[in-house]
C-alpha cells in the first residue's frame, strides 16, 4: 500500500468522524490513534466495524492513575492499516456502553477488561468471569497498578461461589 | 424435547490449554454451546510489566509450546513500531524462516492429531515423522527443536552460517515429497471427504461478525492474512499466494492447512537462497523512547496482537497479548449448532485450539440422571461415525482397534 493511499484513509476518517472525536494522528504510516470521549465511544467503534470494514483485532486496559483507558484495536486489512480508538473512562464514574451488545465479537474482550480493571459494560449480555476464577475475591483487579500479589491470599477465596 | 447439557473439558494432560465447553443437546443435535477458559491463567500481561524490555521475549515466547516464535515476532514488531526503527533485511528474512518452520511442523501436528480424532492413526503417525524433519532443521538453524529464541526487538539473536543454510535447503525438499503424498492421501479419500465436508459451517458473515482468524477465517472465503495484509520488508520480494477456500467447514480448513505448508516451504526456500551477504543481523536499539505501538504477526493459528505502552524506563506500562484463539473459539457457537456430539470434538478440533476439551466429559440430565462420557467413549463416538462411512462405502474399516 502506498503513502498516498494511507494518507487518504487519514483524510477520509477525518472527514466522517470528525464531529464525535477529540483528535486524531497518524504516528506511524500504518497506525492511527483517535482519541475519543467515553460516550461516543461505541458510535465510532461500530461505525469502524460495520459501515468502515475494520475487522476487530482486541481492545486493551490501561490503569492510567485518573482512570482506566481503553484501546479499541481495529484493523483495515485491505488498506493495511491498524486503527486505535482511545478512550479514558474515569475512576469516578467506570462505566462505558458495551459494544459487545450488538457485535458479538466484543463480547469476550469485554469481559476480560471487566474482570482485570473493574470498568463496567453497560448492555452486555453476558457479564460472567472469564478468565479469573469464580471463587476469586470480588473488587480485586489484578492488572490495576496498585495490585499486588499479597493483595489476595488464600482466606480471601470464596470457594463456595465456584462450588468447589 | 428435553435439552441435557453436556460438559466438555477441562483438562487433557496430553495437549496445551484447557478449556471447557458446555454443550446444549436436545438428543444427539447441538443446540447451544458455552465455552469457559481461564483455567491456565498465568498473568504473562503482568509479569510483562515487572520485566525489561529485553527480557519480555523469553517470557513471551513460553505462552505457547507450538507457536513459540510469533509471540516474540509480534511483541518484537510491536517495539520496532514504538521506536520506529528499521530491522535490516537479512534479519527479516532469518525471521521469515524461523516462522515459516514453525507453521510446517504446526500444521503437521494438527492434521496428525485430526487424523487421530477420526481413527486415522496411519495418518498421524506419518505426518508426526515428517514433522520430526522439520524440528531437526529447526535443531540445526535454531539449536532447539523448539523455544528457539531468536528474535530481539531490532533484530534476531543469531545468524545462520553456510553449513546451515546447506543444511537446510537440503533437507527441506525431504519434506516437501511426503507433504504432497500426505495432502493427496487425505484430499482424495472419500471416507475424510464424507466425514469431514459440511460439518461445522462458519459461514462468511459470522467469521467476519466475530472476526475469526488464520484457517479459520480463511476455510470461510475472508482473505486476512496479516503476512500478505502488513508485510515486512523482507517478505514483499517473496512470491506466495494466500490460500482460501469457501465452505466454511472443516474440510476447507484442513484443505487451508495442508495448501499452506507447500507455501511455508517455498517461503523458507526462496528466503534461504535470497540471504544477503555480510548484512548486520540486528538495528540495536540503545532505548526506549515514551510511547506505544502496536505488534502483529501470522502465527499457525492466526493473528498473534501484541500492544506495549512505553512510559520511557526500561520496563513497558503496559503490554497485552492477544493469542488468535481468544477470537476463534467464541465462533464455535456458530459453527457448533445443529451438529452431533461425535462431530463437535471434530469441530472444536478444527480451529486448532487444544484438543484438552476431551478429556473429561460428562452428560447430566435435568432430571439428574448421571452418566459421565470421557475422552475415550468421545473418541470412540468419533471413530464409530467413521467406521460406519467407510463400510457405506463398501470400504473395510481399519484392522487395528483403538486402544486408548
Amino acid at each position: 500500500m502506498s503513502k498516498r493511499e494511507n494518507g487518504k484513509v487519514m483524510k477520509d476518517l477525518k472527514k466522517k468522524l470528525k464531529k464525535k472525536i477529540i483528535d486524531i494522528a497518524q504516528p506511524r504510516e500504518k497506525r492511527i490513534y483517535i482519541r475519543v470521549e467515553p460516550e461516543k465511544t461505541p458510535e465510532v467503534v461500530e461505525y469502524l466495524f460495520s459501515k468502515y470494514k475494520c475487522k476487530f483485532c482486541t481492545a486493551s486496559g490501561i490503569d492510567m492513575r485518573e482512570g482506566i483507558e481503553i484501546i479499541y484495536h481495529l484493523a483495515r486489512e485491505d488498506k493495511n492499516m491498524v486503527i486505535n480508538v482511545k478512550t479514558l473512562v474515569p475512576y469516578s464514574k467506570l462505566e462505558i456502553e458495551s459494544i459487545g451488545r450488538r457485535i458479538k465479537a466484543f463480547r469476550w474482550i469485554e469481559r476480560e477488561i471487566n474482570e482485570m480493571f473493574g470498568v463496567i459494560f453497560k448492555g452486555h449480555p453476558d457479564m460472567r468471569r472469564l478468565i479469573l476464577p469464580d471463587s476469586f475475591p470480588k473488587g480485586k483487579y489484578p492488572l490495576r497498578k496498585d495490585f499486588k500479589n499479597s493483595d489476595v491470599t488464600d482466606e480471601d477465596y470464596d470457594y463456595e461461589r465456584s462450588g468447589i | 424435547m428435553k435439552q441435557t447439557i453436556i460438559p466438555l473439558g477441562p483438562y487433557h494432560p496430553l495437549l496445551e490449554e484447557p478449556e471447557h465447553f458446555k454443550l446444549y443437546v436436545e438428543g444427539e443435535r447441538v443446540v447451544d454451546l458455552d465455552v469457559e477458559i481461564g483455567y491456565n491463567h498465568r498473568g504473562i500481561e503482568k509479569l510483562a510489566e515487572g520485566k525489561t524490555w529485553d527480557q519480555i521475549p523469553y517470557l513471551v515466547e513460553r505462552i505457547c509450546g507450538i507457536c513459540s516464535t510469533s509471540h516474540p515476532m509480534a511483541y518484537c514488531l510491536a517495539v520496532e513500531d514504538l521506536v520506529g526503527c528499521d530491522v535490516p533485511k537479512r534479519a527479516q528474512l532469518i525471521r521469515v524462516v524461523v516462522c515459516e518452520l514453525e507453521r510446517l511442523h504446526s500444521h503437521l501436528l494438527w492434521v496428525g492429531l485430526a487424523g487421530h480424532f477420526i481413527g486415522y492413526n496411519t495418518v498421524w503417525m506419518w505426518a508426526w515423522k515428517y514433522r520430526e524433519t522439520i524440528l531437526e532443521i529447526c535443531e540445526k538453524l535454531t539449536g532447539n527443536r523448539n523455544h528457539y529464541a531468536m528474535f530481539k526487538p531490532g533484530g534476531v539473536r543469531r545468524d545462520f552460517n553456510k553449513e546451515q543454510i546447506e543444511y537446510a535447503l537440503e533437507h527441506i525438499v525431504d519434506v516437501e515429497k511426503p507433504i504432497r503424498m500426505l495432502t493427496g492421501a487425505i484430499l482424495d479419500d472419500p471416507v475424510i471427504h464424507k466425514r469431514l465436508k459440511g460439518i461445522g459451517v462458519l459461514t462468511k458473515k459470522d467469521a467476519i461478525d466475530y472476526s475469526a482468524l488464520g484457517p479459520t477465517s480463511r476455510g470461510s472465503g475472508v482473505p486476512w492474512d496479516v503476512r500478505w495484509d502488513e508485510p515486512l520488508d523482507g517478505f514483499k520480494d517473496l512470491k506466495w499466494k494466500v490460500i482460501v477456500q469457501k465452505d466454511g467447514d472443516v474440510f476447507s480448513k484442513s484443505v487451508v492447512r495442508l495448501l499452506e505448508c507447500f507455501e511455508s516451504v517455498s517461503l523458507i526456500k526462496q528466503a534461504l537462497l535470497n540471504l544477503p551477504e555480510g548484512e548486520a543481523i540486528d538495528a540495536d536499539i540503545k532505548e526506549v523512547p515514551p510511547g506505544e505501538g502496536c505488534g502483529r504477526y501470522e502465527a499457525p493459528r492466526g493473528e498473534v496482537f501484541h500492544y506495549v505502552r512505553s512510559d520511557g524506563s526500561n520496563m513497558p506500562y503496559r503490554h497485552k497479548v492477544r493469542a488468535p484463539t481468544f477470537n476463534n473459539l467464541p465462533t464455535f457457537k456458530a459453527s457448533c449448532k445443529g451438529e452431533t456430539i461425535a462431530d463437535v470434538a471434530l469441530i472444536t478440533a478444527s480451529i486448532d485450539p487444544c484438543y484438552c476439551c476431551t478429556e473429561r466429559v460428562a452428560v447430566v440430565d435435568k432430571n439428574n440422571n448421571e452418566k459421565i462420557l470421557r475422552e475415550k467413549d468421545l473418541l470412540r463416538l468419533s471413530v464409530d461415525k467413521t467406521k460406519s462411512v467407510m463400510k457405506k462405502l463398501g470400504k473395510t474399516p481399519p484392522l487395528y482397534n483403538m486402544e486408548i
